[in-house]
């Protein structure tokens, strides 16, 4: 029981969504016509393709109740089958740069690539590393960059929405 | 009816066999190969014959044949036979023109000439079995249905688990034999030339009918396969030649049904409420063990021995409640019951001989019976395998296949129970219909991990990946009986009047609203429900059709694209990295593990420096069916030992063996004279 | 003629809400977790999305995987004609009874285990594996709550069982009946793959049972399964609200009774998906070899409603 007058007392704790748009880059357009089927329901898979888990932890966020990201329509699955965008955070490592292939070729098409914080852009701080195969642009096209070390989940739900049209860049 | 075209069926079937017969014998080639399948299956098509003949009279009758008085040989059809002589020729036909191509494997290496005549003699003892009339005959052919069965068994004979298999099934055999001569004679009074009519009309008044009915069970068990006597089927059938093992599956055990039928509801009449319960029972018993076993087999044709078990535990489940409603008066019940039992056991002979012919299929092709070796069959033998697909939905009783048909009447009957007035006993029913239900649950998902792992994905093995098509004889016999499969289930608002009206009279029970309807509900007397399998079907096939027209319409996207298994990423596939039969079931092992009780040996080899590394592991689980060790090694052990005991009268002096002759002879003499 | 067109019209009215109801929960169960959610209709624009995507087929697969999808939704949706659903008595009745129903439930389970095999890769396996040992064990239930409303019916046809409770309410509050609800309901639990036997919203593939199966699919093939699933757990419910409470099912083809027994049985939905939802925001899910103990009591339950039966008459 106390659970449930905890749930009443607590209530709805989700933050609307400020329109700031600092930390997105618009990597390429994505086609009118996917952007109206995936508008309102997109299911996303998210892939660590070698990353410090910074970023995994702001995502994780997204599904918190003050972030909420179902709110909008999106959800996480867990097969790229499943999936219409692919959430990759992390600078490609030499180990994960197969994986990451064959993860954006299971996904069936249409689909929209959004790359989370500085290393997926830049490689971050393991620029030059032995370890390193390259950003996440120069394996799989991507759509949308969102900068941060780590981002926050806002401004991923913002860069997750641009890609989508819904937000205004 | 009309007794010439009986007769005439009756001669037909038995030249073709014995020329089938002659034929292997004379010529064991290619040639004695064609003839003698040839044989078979022109007998098996008068079997059908003579069987559809006498069912198609529409009234209850028995035709007796006077023109094999041969030594005291009497021979009848009547209502019970005719459903085992179709399900005989069925799957003797079908088999026969399987055999024609899987026995060209063993050319040169096992005698052809012998399985060729033996195959066609069993069918005629089996045909010939079912139309017996009095004792003499009854018995003579059962002895050499189970010699032939065990010779057959033989056919490999080189193999050490053909030798025991055929011991075992031996063994058993005569136990069941000896019952059967014990319960005969009772029956009797000591008459063994008496004919059928005789024990009918003496039964109500013998004294020890519960023993009679007690060694019934154990004989007529014992051939069926019924718990605690079942250990010689997933032995024996296994080691056979896969078409003879469909036989053996299919229309041997039924012989144990038929038997049992015919003694108890035929000669021996109506008796107390424990009769049927405890046949009851013991179908429970089976269904449930039979099932169990087979889950954890990986031996694709120990999987298909066990489920024998099962279904013929179903058989009798359907025979116990029959004759519990018949103790209780509630006779429209109990024709209910039998109809269900006879049904299923039609059904089972279908789709039982169909997965032995595919295992037989997958064998010929792989050489191997362990499903761990298998897969990806579905592409490289793709008609087996939809002939398997069907087998196996039957047996897992999904509609609208005949496995459903005869098990939705088996839980009808099972639902009748609740007019039974006396409440301790009624509760067994829906003690049944849990086990009942819970049986049908595990057959399905025995039977996906059969299907799936032998079938489905890459192949787990070299022998799995060079797997070829069966010829078209093989395919033929497995396309007969899927074909059997599927108009079986389309077809019980026809059957259930046809068999009730075959079973009117037999142990008074009645039929007299034997209804005809053509593709409407199945109306049953006595049934609570209504169920039409036509009609389900036709609705199944329309939605098929209709759903993919409905994406059409709404627009569906129609791309498709080849792609890799999603495996989290990782790079390439090997057939390691499937499921397993083993791990398929192993959850319900876990679940089931007191049953079970299966053995564990871990042995970890550590490094002789340091016990943090390991050098190998080694773990072997094994499941032994607790009936070898509770019941049987023990009752071996004692006979051994006895033997032992008694070794010292065989001196090995052939002068000592005469004089043991001519004692034996004089003590005898003496006793006969002292008996008045 | 036109009675069979009501049924058939109910059959396809249930396919319209399944989602919806799939939604509902979601969203109940969002708001219970302090968050806004997505909105009720959300599933419907998920499906439509499905539709146009693309399907990617596994080299591994055979004819089986792409024909499991038609299987699995064509024997949904037959339930879904033999199911009362807002009249009673059903000309349906004739084809089909509760044993069919369950029966044709096997069948979805059998077909959609094969298809988690087909591709040959270890979470379909495992997913398969899971699946059908759960179907298997949720049957004794299933079967004795079905002696135990064939009992006081008279009969295993669906509308004969409504039509029987119509007619005499005190069968309601029998012991009897009250067990066999609860024992429907755990297996209604286990079949559909909810709380606290699978949670449909995991991840976790070591955790999936339903979900593992259908790792594979995508596209057309995708949205049927899910709507196949979305489906199951509408009639599965309407089920347990029709047969156990039915009040407000019509008995006679007037428009009138018709939108009330509409009206009525969405109201039995909604709370239902509200009671479901609350279970599964309260309990975990329960370890995999802990489900066969959750289905022992529910078959413990269903034996106490048919001995309370058997002792009542």
């Amino acid at each position: 029981m106390q659970l449930f007058t905890k749930m009443w007392e607590v209530g709805i704790v989700t933050e609307p969504l400020a329109a700031e748009c600092a930390a997105l880059e618009l990597a390429r357009q994505v086609e009118t016509k996917t952007k109206k089927l995936l508008g309102r329901a997109v299911a996303i898979r998210q892939v660590d393709a070698g990353s410090c888990n910074g970023c995994e932890l702001e995502i994780t966020g997204l599904t918190s109740p003050v972030y909420d990201l179902e709110r909008f329509g999106l959800h996480f699955v867990a097969s790229p089958r499943h999936a219409d965008m692919l959430l990759v955070t992390g600078p490609v490592t030499r180990n994960m740069e197969v994986p990451l292939c064959k993860t954006y070729e299971a996904t069936p098409a249409p689909k929209i690539v959004v790359a989370v914080g500085d290393c997926a852009q830049t490689c971050g701080v393991f620029k030059g590393s032995y370890a390193i195969a390259g950003s996440v642009d120069t394996v799989i096209p991507v759509d949308v960059f969102v900068r941060g070390c780590p981002p926050e989940p806002a401004d991923i739900l913002r860069g997750i929405l641009a890609a989508l049209d819904r937000f205004p860049l | 009816m009309d007794m010439t075209l009986l007769s005439g069926l009756l001669a037909a079937l038995i030249i073709c066999y014995l020329a089938g017969a002659l034929c292997a014998l004379l010529a064991g080639d290619l040639y004695g190969r064609m003839l003698a399948a040839a044989g078979a299956v022109l007998g098996a098509l008068a079997t059908v014959g003579l069987g559809i003949a006498a069912l198609s009279t529409g009234a209850p009758f028995s035709a007796i044949f006077n023109f094999l008085p041969f030594g005291g040989c009497a021979l009848r059809i009547d209502g019970l036979s005719a459903p085992f002589l179709i399900l005989t020729g069925l799957v003797g036909a079908a088999s026969a023109i399987y055999g024609y191509g899987y026995s060209a494997a063993y050319e040169h290496v096992y005698s052809l000439r012998r399985l060729g005549a033996l195959f066609n003699l069993l069918l005629l003892s089996l045909a010939l079995q079912v139309m017996a009339d009095n004792v003499v005959t009854f018995l003579f052919l059962w002895e050499i249905m189970s010699l032939l069965a065990y010779l057959l068994v033989l056919t490999e004979h080189r193999e050490p688990a053909a030798i025991r298999a055929a011991n075992w099934y031996m063994a058993i055999s005569h136990i069941g034999f000896a019952a059967l001569l014990a319960m005969f004679l009772l029956l009797a009074g000591g008459d063994l030339t008496a004919a059928f009519d005789t024990l009918r009309a003496n039964a109500p008044s013998l004294p020890d009918r519960d023993l009679i009915f007690l060694l019934a069970l154990l004989g007529f068990g014992a051939k069926a396969g019924l718990i605690p006597l079942h250990v010689w089927l997933p032995m024996a059938h296994p080691v056979a030649p896969s078409h003879v093992s469909a036989l053996m599956s299919g229309v041997v055990i039924k012989m144990g049904v038929y038997g049992f039928c015919r003694v108890v509801l035929d000669l021996l009449g109506a008796g107390p409420p424990w009769w049927g319960g405890l046949v009851l029972a013991v179908g429970i018993a089976s269904a449930l063990f039979g099932v169990l076993y087979a889950l954890m087999e990986h031996d694709l044709k120990r999987l298909l021995a066990y489920h024998s078990v099962e279904n013929i535990g179903i058989i009798f489940i359907g025979i116990g409640a029959g004759l519990m409603f018949q103790s209780y008066g509630l006779l429209t019940l109990a024709a209910l019951g039998f109809v269900a039992a006879l049904y299923h056991a039609l059904n089972h002979a279908c789709f039982k001989g169909l997965l032995f012919l595919g295992a037989g299929s997958v064998l010929h092709a792989t050489f191997t019976r362990n499903m761990e070796a298998m897969g990806g069959l579905i592409k490289k033998m793709p008609r087996t395998a939809l002939a398997f697909l069907i087998g196996s939905a039957s047996i897992s009783a999904l509609p609208p296949l005949n496995g459903f048909a005869s098990e939705w009447l088996v839980f009808q009957t099972l639902l009748g129970g609740s007019h039974i007035p006396e409440p301790r006993v009624a509760l067994m029913m829906p003690v049944a219909v849990a086990l009942l239900a819970l049986t049908g649950g595990l057959a399905m998902a025995c039977f996906v991990k059969a299907f799936g792992i032998t079938f489905l994905a890459i192949p787990r093995s070299k022998a799995a990946e060079q797997a070829h098509e069966s010829p078209a004889s093989m395919q033929t016999g497995m396309g007969i009986l899927a074909v059997a499969c599927v108009v079986l289930g389309l077809i019980p608002f026809f059957i259930v009047p046809v068999f009730g009206r075959a079973l009117a009279g037999l142990g008074k029970l009645p039929w007299d609203t034997a209804r005809f309807t053509l593709a409407l509900p199945l109306d049953i007397p006595g049934a609570v429900g209504s169920m039409s399998s036509p009609l389900l079907a036709a609705g199944l096939l329309i939605l098929l059709a209709a759903i993919p027209l409905a994406l059409r319409l709404a627009g569906a996207d129609r791309r498709t694209r080849l792609g890799h298994t999603w495996g989290c990423g990782r790079i390439g596939q090997t057939p390691r990295m499937q499921y397993t039969a083993t791990a398929f079931a192993e959850p319900l092992r876990r679940v089931f593990a007191e049953l079970y009780r299966p053995t564990q040996d871990l042995s970890i080899d550590f490094h002789p420096e340091s016990k943090y590394f390991v050098q190998s592991i080694e773990y072997q689980s094994e499941i032994h069916p607790w009936f070898e060790k509770l019941l049987y090694q023990p009752l071996i052990g004692i006979f051994q030992k006895t033997a032992d005991r008694v070794r010292w009268i065989q001196a090995g002096w052939l002068g000592l063996y005469l004089a043991y002759i001519l004692f034996a002879l004089i003590a005898l003499l003496v006793f006969a004279g002292w008996l008045p | 003629m036109s009675a069979w067109l009501v049924e058939v019209f109910e059959a396809l009215f249930a396919l319209a809400l399944a989602p919806g109801l799939v939604g509902l929960i979601r969203w109940i169960k969002a708001r219970m977790q302090s968050r806004l959610g997505p909105p009720p209709w959300q599933p419907y624009r998920e499906l439509r999305k499905l539709l146009h995507k693309e399907v990617v087929v596994s080299d591994n697969a055979s004819w089986l995987f792409r024909f499991a999808p038609y299987a699995v939704s064509a024997s949904t949706l037959a339930i879904a004609f033999l199911v009362p659903l807002i009249v009673v008595p059903r000309r349906f009745d004739m084809i089909g009874d509760l044993f069919v129903v369950v029966y044709l439930l096997l069948l979805g389970t059998f077909w959609l285990a094969l298809a988690g095999l087909d591709p040959g890769s270890a979470f379909g396996g495992m997913g398969a594996s899971r699946d059908v040992t759960v179907a298997a064990l949720a049957e004794p239930s299933t079967a004795t709550a079905i002696f135990s409303l064939a009992l006081g019916a008279g009969s295993t046809n669906l509308g004969a069982i409504v039509v029987a409770t119509l007619n005499d309410p005190r069968t309601v509050l029998t012991p009897g009946h009250l067990l066999a609800f609860a024992a429907l309901f755990v297996v209604a639990l286990a079949e559909t793959g909810r709380l606290p036997v699978d949670n449909p919203a995991t991840h976790l593939e070591l955790t999936m049972i339903h979900e593992a199966m259908i790792l594979e699919y995508s596209g057309r093939y995708l949205a049927l399964l899910e709507w196949a699933s979305g489906l199951k757990l509408f009639l599965f419910l309407s089920l347990l609200a029709n047969l156990f409470f039915p009040w407000g099912i019509a008995q006679t083809m007037t428009p009138a009774a018709l939108a009330w027994a509409l009206a009525v049985l969405v109201l039995k939905l909604v709370i239902l998906a509200v009671v479901l939802a609350v279970i599964e925001t309260r309990v975990a899910k329960l370890r995999l070899f802990r489900v066969p103990e959750l289905l022992t009591a529910s078959f413990v339950l269903a034996l106490l409603a048919i001995t309370s039966s058997f002792l009542l008459r």
